[in-house]
């Protein structure tokens, strides 16, 4: 089923995801370093187009993608948002596997009133458009940084449960399962070496998915203005502080845009190529 | 009525393989699975292909149809389906050999078949396609088909779905749909073997009949050799792709010439003497046990002694898994007691004390399931030592390497994955997890019957060796009966739920038979070409008797 992984079997396309993701992670790991200017300082005129220079007060200043509604140095932003959009959304996709991984494993491993309870809350739970759910919550609690990785992790969450139990369901009706539970096994030993080391390749491809789910919603929670709050930069706000730009040929708002989608795409293709290796194992 | 073995040494020849070499890709490197095979098949013959799993029989099989399948390739060599070689020739034109000329049925019925289409739609469907035959024409064809094959209601039996049917009774209809087009060769893949024995007779007569009728070339592949016995005019002895021995049947039986063809004949001759009675270790009073509202176990009873063997037997579905699940604790009884060392046992094995679980251990069937496949044998072995007797560090190695040459194994298997090993190892390693708890009583639900022949042996040597020395008891559920033979001291026959006979090996095994256990006895196979005739013609005797009176 598993065997170790050799990088030259890794097919071209997930190499490239691979060097996607690596760049992203660089630009919001040094981001603030490599950035020319502060992340709130305005150093130009309005949506400047591409390579833009204008003298400045110490002599001229540079803007290699321009700047934003209100003067800012694009590059600088798109460097500091990488750091809060990934961030948070890397924070919150782990909460929710934390949680969804934790309380799947014990549904299939308890079954019963243990199993019905998790799973009908989480039906409960998904019967709320997500988007209205997160919209109600922000409005009642205001929008801070930990409510919205919270409430954005409880939404996903679900989800992951849901995946989470019918592998483990699965795996449960083994043998070897058997074997341990009439052994004695506590039921946290049978979750952490009998299952989960099982489910790790599907959960890890739902893992790239869910973080894409995630970085979207928060855009979009931006976008509306319940997301991250301004002066930070943020990939989401930056597209709708922008938006009108477009009614002007600017292609400012665009840039983040691609930024968010570029990730995307690195994410998915990564993903691809894990789903297809596990297909291919089992074949063997 | 006794089927005429005739001569075919005169008829045309159908099928001519000659020096074919099959190979197989595992990552870049390529290794041959079959070498240099020749053989030579005509009108009305029968040959069988014997051997383990790895033989290359089955790929001999696929290679008759001029297909190799995926990760293998052709290497070499000529097969010849009346004079045109298969291997040689346009897709096209072999795709339409196929499913015509030349027909394949294969081991498990119940998968072949869409579950979701009428049997009739898929019996016709190719020959429909094909323009052989009409409609209309196909659908008496088949109907007659179903006559001569014993199926019931032959008239309505093809407006069923294969839910509706059972597994013998599949395996009678794809080899009706084989037959359809009336090919000039039919290759059967093990079509019994995932079949209980008295089904298997059903089918071993319906394909031998068929090809006797129709003059078919055939070519039987199976690992069971007294089943090719009753069916092959030849038989052909496959091991590690290469022909190991090769003559007329009878001749094969009376005088095998080669070291491996003998082992494979004398596997089934071991057996062990009945032991003196001991004291009881394990009881089951009128234990009765349900799945939903499917009843499974009906007030069942039996007992077993310190150091001895009770053999549970009977086909799938006589409940001698869900005792096995009882007896473990996985499933609740709704009734009766399980006393075991004069305790008695809580129904839900999460209620029982450390010590009855540690001195309770069960091997499955299923080595492969019963394994965790990310789990190195060192883990598998030392988790119960760890767990029971808090060994660690170099003890803990020590005691699992001293398990391992118990169970046959040795330090080298410590860091296999499960995936690195053979069947028979897997079930070794198995073993060894069990006896690393020291049990008193280990629970084989069909130990052995995943494996081959040869292995099979071993693993009942090694079972029997291990309670001379460490007087474990064995609660040893199985369907096949030379197994029993082999190591029980008293046997237990299940029927639908039911104990129908319990007693010492020697008084089951002799007449007089109740009525189930004579039908399940006289179904195993025997290693005698007459049997199946004999076996027929004292059924219809006895079904004529009945009729009489």
């Amino acid at each position: 089923m598993s065997r170790p992984m050799q990088f030259d079997r890794v097919p071209l396309s997930a190499r490239i995801g691979m060097a996607i993701i690596l760049a992203y992670v660089a630009a919001a790991l040094f981001g603030p370093f490599l950035a020319p200017y502060g992340q709130t300082e305005v150093a130009g005129d309005q949506w400047t187009p591409l390579f833009w220079s204008q003298p400045g007060p110490d002599g001229d200043v540079f803007f290699l993608l321009g700047t934003d509604h209100l003067g800012r140095d694009l590059l600088t932003r798109l460097l500091y948002g990488a750091r809060n959009s990934i961030g948070i959304a890397l924070v919150t996709t782990l909460l929710a596997f934390a949680a969804g991984v934790g309380i799947g494993l014990l549904a299939a491993t308890k079954q019963g009133v243990v199993d019905q309870i998790a799973s009908r809350s989480i039906d409960v739970l998904m019967a709320f458009p997500s988007l209205i759910f997160a919209l109600m919550i922000l409005a009642v609690l205001g929008s801070s940084i930990p409510v919205l990785i919270v409430v954005i992790a409880l939404l996903n969450m679900a989800s992951v449960f849901r995946i989470t139990r019918a592998l483990a369901m699965d795996l449960e009706a083994q043998d070897f399962v058997d074997v341990a539970k009439l052994r004695g096994e506590s039921a946290l030993w049978i979750m952490r070496r009998e299952l989960l080391p099982n489910a790790m390749v599907p959960l890890a491809a739902e893992f790239g998915l869910r973080f894409c789910f995630v970085l979207l919603f928060i855009a979009s929670l931006s976008f509306i203005g319940l997301g991250i709050q301004p002066p930070m930069a943020d990939w989401g706000s930056m597209v709708r502080e922008n938006a009108s730009a477009i009614s002007f040929g600017v292609f400012t708002p665009l840039i983040p845009a691609a930024a968010i989608a570029g990730l995307t795409i690195g994410v998915n293709l990564v993903i691809d190529w894990l789903t297809n290796s596990r297909s291919v194992g089992n074949e063997a | 009525m006794r089927h005429e073995k005739m001569d075919p040494s005169c008829g045309e020849a159908v099928l001519d393989i000659a020096g074919l070499n099959v190979r197989a890709r595992s990552g870049n490197q390529w290794h041959p699975i079959v070498s240099d095979v020749s053989l030579t098949l005509r009108r009305g013959e029968i040959l069988g292909l014997v051997g383990e799993s790895g033989s290359g029989k089955t790929t001999i099989g696929l290679a008759s149809l001029g297909f190799a399948r995926t990760g293998c390739a052709f290497a070499g060599g000529e097969v010849r389906f009346k004079g045109q070689d298969l291997l040689r020739m346009a897709p096209a034109a072999r795709r339409a050999l196929r499913g015509d000329r030349i027909a394949y049925v294969a081991q498990s019925a119940a998968i072949s078949f869409n579950p979701a289409r009428t049997l009739m739609e898929q019996v016709i469907e190719s020959v429909v396609d094909r323009g052989t035959k009409s409609r209309a024409e196909a659908r008496a064809d088949a109907r007659a088909l179903f006559r001569l094959l014993h199926l019931p209601d032959p008239d309505r039996i093809g407006d069923r779905y294969p839910h509706e049917l059972s597994g013998g009774q599949l395996q009678r209809v794809m080899a009706a749909m084989a037959m359809l087009p009336r090919p000039d060769l039919v290759i059967f893949d093990e079509p019994t073997t995932a079949l209980d024995v008295t089904t298997q007779v059903e089918v071993l007569s319906a394909v031998r009949e068929l090809v006797a009728r129709f003059g078919t070339a055939a070519i039987y592949i199976s690992h069971d050799l007294a089943v090719v016995a009753q069916l092959a005019h030849r038989i052909m002895v496959l091991r590690h792709g290469r022909l190991v021995e090769e003559g007329e049947t009878r001749k094969m039986l009376a005088e095998p010439q080669e070291p491996y063809t003998r082992s494979l004949w004398a596997i089934r001759t071991f057996a062990k003497d009945s032991l003196p009675a001991s004291d009881v270790l394990l009881e089951v009073n009128g234990v009765s046990a349900s799945y939903g509202s499917l009843k499974a176990l009906d007030n069942v009873s039996l007992t077993l002694q310190r150091g001895r063997t009770v053999a549970v037997v009977g086909e799938s579905g006589s409940g001698k898994s869900t005792l096995a699940r009882v007896v473990t604790g996985l499933l609740r009884a709704n009734g009766g007691e399980i006393r075991f060392s004069g305790e008695t046992l809580a129904a839900s094995a999460k209620s029982r004390t450390k010590l009855q679980l540690q001195h309770l251990q069960i091997i499955h069937q299923s080595a492969d399931a019963s394994l965790n496949p990310l789990h190195k044998v060192r883990e598998v072995i030392g988790r119960p030592l760890e767990f029971f007797f808090g060994l660690t560090g170099a003890q803990r190695e020590r005691r699992i390497v001293e398990i391992l040459e118990q169970v046959e194994l040795g330090a080298e298997h410590l860091d296999r994955l499960p995936s690195e090993m053979s069947g028979g190892q897997k079930q070794r390693v198995c073993i060894g997890r069990a006896l690393a708890a020291e049990p008193a009583l280990m629970i084989c639900d069909e130990a052995t019957s995943a494996l081959d022949q040869l292995v099979q042996e071993g693993i009942l040597k090694l079972l029997t060796r291990l309670q001379q020395e460490q007087q474990i008891s064995y609660l040893f559920i199985t369907h096949d009966i030379a197994t029993v033979r082999a190591i029980a001291d008293r046997i237990v026959v299940m029927h639908r739920g039911r104990v129908v006979q319990e007693g010492p090996k020697d008084e089951v095994l002799a007449p007089p038979y109740p009525p189930y256990t004579k039908l399940l006895l006289s179904s195993v196979p025997e290693m005698d070409p007459d049997w199946l005739d004999r076996l027929l013609a004292s059924r219809k005797q006895a079904v004529s008797d009945k009729a009489v009176s």
